[in-house]
This record gives C-alpha cells, sequence and structure tokens, in this order.
C-alpha cells in the first residue's frame, strides 16, 4: 500500500485542489483529508457520511469549586498558566494532570475532553476520510494519526493500493504526524518570496523524515523569475521539478462551482487541467518506481 | 491597541494585510509587529529588518540521572504525552514530545530527574524602519508551536499600534496567537474554501470574545457567499483587494502594496481607523453577538 501526501509549507498554494484533482485521476484508492484543522476537501468531493466517530482530545482539569480550599498549589505548579483565581482556562490547559495529582483538597479533576469527529464517508471517487478538529482546540496531530490509520485500515478492507493525503499547512505538529512513513510527498508551491521560503522549510522536514519529495510550482506564470530561482534550488537540492502549472481563472471556477477542476474523461483542455493531468501521470509512474524498490 | 491578523484558510493574504497596514501607518503612530507564524513566518521577507537580537526559546525537558532511578516506573506513569517511559530496564525521553509539564521531575520519588533545556527555536527583535519587529521561527523538526508563539507575544510592548500576524487555521497556534487582541481581522477569499473556513475563524474569535471584522481579498476571483454571510451575521467587511497581476508580482518577489502603489496608504490608514472605532465603541457587538 502507498499513500501519497500532498503538502506546501505555505498555505493556499493549490493542495486541496491539487488533490482533488488526483482523487478523479487515480484508480482504486482511498482519500485522506489531513488538514483536520480547515478541511476543505470534501467542498470538492461532496461525501456521503457513513459513520461519524468521536475523537477525544487531551483531558481537561477542572476545579470544583466546593471542595477547593484555595492553597494556590495549582496555580503555582501550572506550566501553561492556565489557572487563574482558582478556575482553569479550557484553552490554555494542555491536560498534562500536575494540578489534579498535587491538590491537597482533591479538588482538582480531569474531565475527558470531547474535541472533534471524524468521518468515513462515500464519494463518487472512492472512500474517504476526513475530520473536523472542534474550534480553538489542540492536538491537531493526534487526530491526523487517528484519520491516517483510518484511511489504512479502509484501503486493507477494501483491498486498494493507493491513499491519496491532503495535508495540512506549516510544518508544526500536524504536519510531521501526516508526513512521518508517507511514500512520497509533492510539496505544491508557489513562484512568490513567501513559497520559496516555505518551500525550504518543508523539504527539510522531508529530509529529516526521510520522505522522498516531488516538487511543482503552482500558478508558475505570475512571477516565471521566481519560478526559475525555485527550479534552480531544487536543483541544487538533487530535486527536479516535477512540474509547472499555469495561472488559469478556470481553478478559481471551478472551486467556487464546488467541483474538481479536471474529469475522469473529457474535462476541460484548459493550461492548467492539461497540467494537472501530465503531472498526475507522473506522480503514477514515480509511485510505480517507489513500489518496486527493494525493502518497499 | 492589539490587532490580531487571522484567516481559517491559509495563503489568503495575512501576511499581506498585516505588513500594509505596518507601513501605512509607520511614521504616524508607533507600531510593533509580531510575527506569530513560527512555522512559516514570512513579514521579514517583506518589511526586510534588520535583527539586533536573537535568542534561543527552550522548553524544560527531563534529563535522567541514572545512579538516583530506580526504575519504578512513577514518570511514565504521571506523564501525560508518553514523552517519559521506562524501555529495556531504564529510562527513556522522547524529547520532541514533551510539553515541558513537570510533572516527571516533580513526582519522581528519588528526585532522579532533573530537567535541562530543549531548543524549539530562536525568538528575533529588530527594526524595519521605525517599526519594531518581533519575531519567532520554529526549528524544523519540532512539533510544538505555541511556546515559541507565547515567547514572542511576551515581546508585546505598549506601542499605540501592535499588529500580529497569525498562522492559518482554527487550533491552538491560532488561538496562542490571537488571544488577548482587542480586534481580529479575518483575511479570506470569495471561494467556498475561503467561506468554510472563515466560518470556523469566526467560531474561533468568538469564542474568544474578540470583535472581528473580514477582508476579502481577491474580491474578483470568487463569488458573492462570503459577503452575503458576514451581511447575514452582521460582520463587517472591512476592505475588498481585487486580483490584479500586477499586484500578484509584486507580492512574488517580496515587495509590498503600498509602497510600489501609494494610493493604497490611505486605504490601509483608513482601514486601522475603522478598527480603532469599532473597538473604542466597544465594539463587542459587532461581529460578535452570538
Amino acid at each position: 500500500m502507498q499513500e501519497l501526501l500532498v503538502i506546501s509549507g505555505k498555505g493556499g498554494t493549490g493542495k486541496t485542489s491539487l488533490a482533488a484533482a488526483f482523487a478523479v485521476l487515480a484508480r482504486d484508492k482511498v482519500l485522506v483529508d489531513c488538514d483536520v484543522d480547515a478541511a476543505d476537501l470534501h467542498l470538492l468531493l461532496r461525501p456521503q457520511i457513513q459513520s461519524s466517530n468521536e475523537f477525544w482530545g487531551m483531558p481537561k482539569a477542572f476545579i470544583n469549586a466546593e471542595d477547593c480550599n484555595k492553597c494556590g498549589l495549582c496555580q503555582e505548579a501550572c506550566r501553561f498558566g492556565a489557572i487563574e483565581d482558582y478556575h482553569v482556562n479550557p484553552h490554555l490547559c494542555e491536560g498534562c494532570g500536575v494540578c489534579s495529582r498535587l491538590c491537597p483538597a482533591g479538588a482538582v479533576v480531569m474531565r475527558d475532553h470531547l474535541a472533534g469527529y471524524w468521518y468515513v464517508a462515500h464519494t463518487p471517487y472512492g472512500p474517504m476520510v476526513h475530520a473536523q478538529l472542534g474550534i480553538a482546540e489542540d492536538n491537531s496531530g493526534k487526530l491526523v494519526t487517528v484519520v491516517r490509520q483510518a484511511g489504512r485500515e479502509l484501503a486493507r478492507e477494501r483491498g486498494l493500493n493507493l491513499i491519496i493525503i491532503d495535508g495540512p499547512p506549516g510544518i508544526g505538529c500536524p504536519v510531521i504526524a501526516a508526513l512521518s512513513g508517507v511514500s512520497l510527498a509533492l510539496v505544491v508551491t508557489e513562484p512568490t518570496v513567501a513559497g520559496h521560503h516555505d518551500l525550504e522549510r518543508i523539504m527539510q522536514l522531508a529530509g529529516h523524515f526521510r520522505v522522498p519529495v516531488e516538487v511543482c510550482i503552482n500558478k508558475f506564470d505570475l512571477a516565471p523569475a521566481k519560478s526559475r530561482e525555485i527550479e534552480e534550488y531544487c536543483r541544487a537540492q538533487g530535486v527536479e521539478v516535477i512540474s509547472k502549472i499555469p495561472f488559469d481563472e478556470e481553478v478559481a471556477w471551478a472551486v467556487s462551482r464546488g467541483v474538481p477542476l479536471v474529469q475522469p474523461r473529457g474535462g476541460s483542455r484548459g493550461g492548467a487541467a492539461r497540467a494537472v493531468r501530465s503531472l498526475w501521470e507522473k506522480l503514477a509512474e514515480r509511485l510505480d518506481v517507489l513500489a518496486r524498490r527493494p525493502g518497499h | 491597541m492589539r490587532v490580531a491578523v487571522a484567516s481559517g484558510k491559509g495563503g489568503t493574504g495575512k501576511t499581506t494585510i498585516a505588513v500594509n497596514l505596518a507601513l501605512a501607518l509607520e511614521g504616524k503612530v508607533p507600531v510593533r509587529f509580531l510575527d506569530c507564524d513560527v512555522e512559516e513566518p514570512n513579514a521579514h521577507l517583506f518589511l526586510k529588518p534588520t535583527f539586533d537580537h536573537e535568542r534561543v526559546v527552550s522548553i524544560p525537558v527531563p534529563d535522567v540521572e541514572e545512579a538516583k532511578c530506580t526504575v519504578c516506573k512513577k514518570c511514565g506513569e504521571v506523564c501525560a504525552f508518553n514523552a517519559i517511559a521506562v524501555a529495556g530496564g531504564k529510562v527513556v525521553t522522547f524529547p520532541e514530545l514533551c510539553h515541558g509539564c513537570g510533572a516527571c521531575a516533580r513526582f519522581c520519588p528519588s528526585q532522579a530527574i532533573r530537567e535541562r533545556s530543549h531548543r524549539i527555536g530562536i525568538l528575533a527583535t529588530g527594526r524595519a524602519g521605525s517599526v519594531t519587529f518581533v519575531q519567532g521561527k520554529m526549528d524544523v523538526g519540532t512539533p510544538l508551536a505555541p511556546p515559541l508563539i507565547k515567547a514572542v507575544k511576551k515581546e508585546m510592548g505598549s506601542e499605540e499600534a501592535v499588529i500580529i500576524d497569525a498562522p492559518p487555521g482554527t487550533s491552538c497556534p491560532v488561538v496562542t496567537s490571537v488571544d488577548g487582541s482587542d480586534f481580529c481581522l479575518l483575511v479570506t477569499e470569495p471561494t467556498p474554501f475561503g467561506l468554510h473556513d472563515l466560518k470556523l475563524a469566526v467560531g474561533m474569535v468568538r469564542e474568544l470574545g474578540i470583535p472581528c471584522g473580514v477582508i476579502v481579498n481577491r474580491a474578483t476571483l470568487g463569488d458573492f457567499h462570503v459577503e452575503r454571510y458576514c451581511y447575514e451575521e452582521g460582520i463587517p467587511v472591512l476592505l475588498k483587494i481585487p486580483f490584479d497581476r500586477r499586484y500578484a508580482a509584486c507580492y512574488s518577489q517580496g515587495d509590498c502594496l503600498v509602497k510600489v502603489y501609494p494610493e493604497w496608504v490611505p486605504v490601509f490608514a483608513d482601514l486601522w481607523r475603522q478598527v480603532e472605532r469599532m473597538v473604542k465603541r466597544g465594539a463587542r457587538a459587532l461581529g460578535n453577538q452570538r
């Protein structure tokens, strides 16, 4: 079984639009949305939810006012500044439980905390797993791990050999959870100073986890000189830019209508759509080569 | 006044708004800029500050003194983050999972655990023109952003204008960045992605009790659903920026809109005045009534 992760470092470079296009073009796969913070893939793939599952985050401390003798030990010991005036701020509490263990009056209890939901769904393009982390919650990395695990189980169950993962932005906890152990990461960047800067950091991160990387530049023609700079940087890293996708208003139009840019047969002949099709062919080849590698 | 610039969706133009706002106010009022997107800090690419002070930010992680350790497993039991455990007859630690709560050291019955500093990133302060600039830059491979964001926010200062550039999303790093602000500007784009993630971001600022207003970027590439939503929710749309290949080219090189197209200076200065008026009016009624 192979996992292809679409990732970017910088947000808004086109991860989800590309992941949705691959969902249309690839055969026999499971789709997984690991951007659990602001999941968007479902807006294009229109899943019908088959099962909805609770995600329990770290427990949160709670002080029973009746039992509290206001000794202040908890407040002093909390490293996260989550306790003030004998009251826990749930946004700051990380669930370590030090306060609860210390409290001489037994007034601090750790309460289980429902932090979000994850879903198994059916789409016209295959089964899909996605999630919604509750607003202002932590533990996104944990939920990413849960969603990936569910995706793998679904793939095994249905005998599907490929998992396409839409990744979160950034390089922190949810990204690390999405990246570790995938077969291939496609980094989507844009020809801007910020795109280039963030590309370097996400490539370092992929290197750190020994994940093979391909790079594509989206909207490359909005700044051709910057695109060349990024190509040179990648070459110096031993990576050829696999695809350059032109800016095409059709992409925004497709997103606005809530449909993927490409269709299995026929569909758009626009510049972006053509580039995306050929990108998918190259990725499929690359995945084939990786699958045949000894030790896989 | 502290104004955070956030968005649910990434790449909508948070940094563009934040840096142009800072430049439009520069010279008129004292400005401090905090880049809280410590995973991918980008504001420095546009404001091009010179940093005069850098320091390492660390969290405390356990350091086990084997001679004192009785392998009682208490540390593994009290750690909520699986960052310390007994394996093969000795204690092993995983600093990258540690939140620095100190439970292991505190509850070790034989005082075998001390804490040492584990580096997570760099805090840098400097100046860009007359703007005081602060940024956090997380080390690649480090999972935990909030402790570094908290370090950036400790450099708050009392300037008349404090601008906070937040990371994308709606979870803990964003909450840590936005919390304590007087107002939050939510930057979005007029697409179903933008609208979906805007709703999450509005939910977040309401949860925190912070008044908000919306900025629609690339306003000409999409539909009207974002504005309709804002109207229905009573959230003011404070600014719309059209898509323009010239603006895209300017951004791609690290140039700022207000520098290349000075006609935008009064627009951003006015944006600040609008926010100021709303905050003064106790704008909690605006965009935050539910």
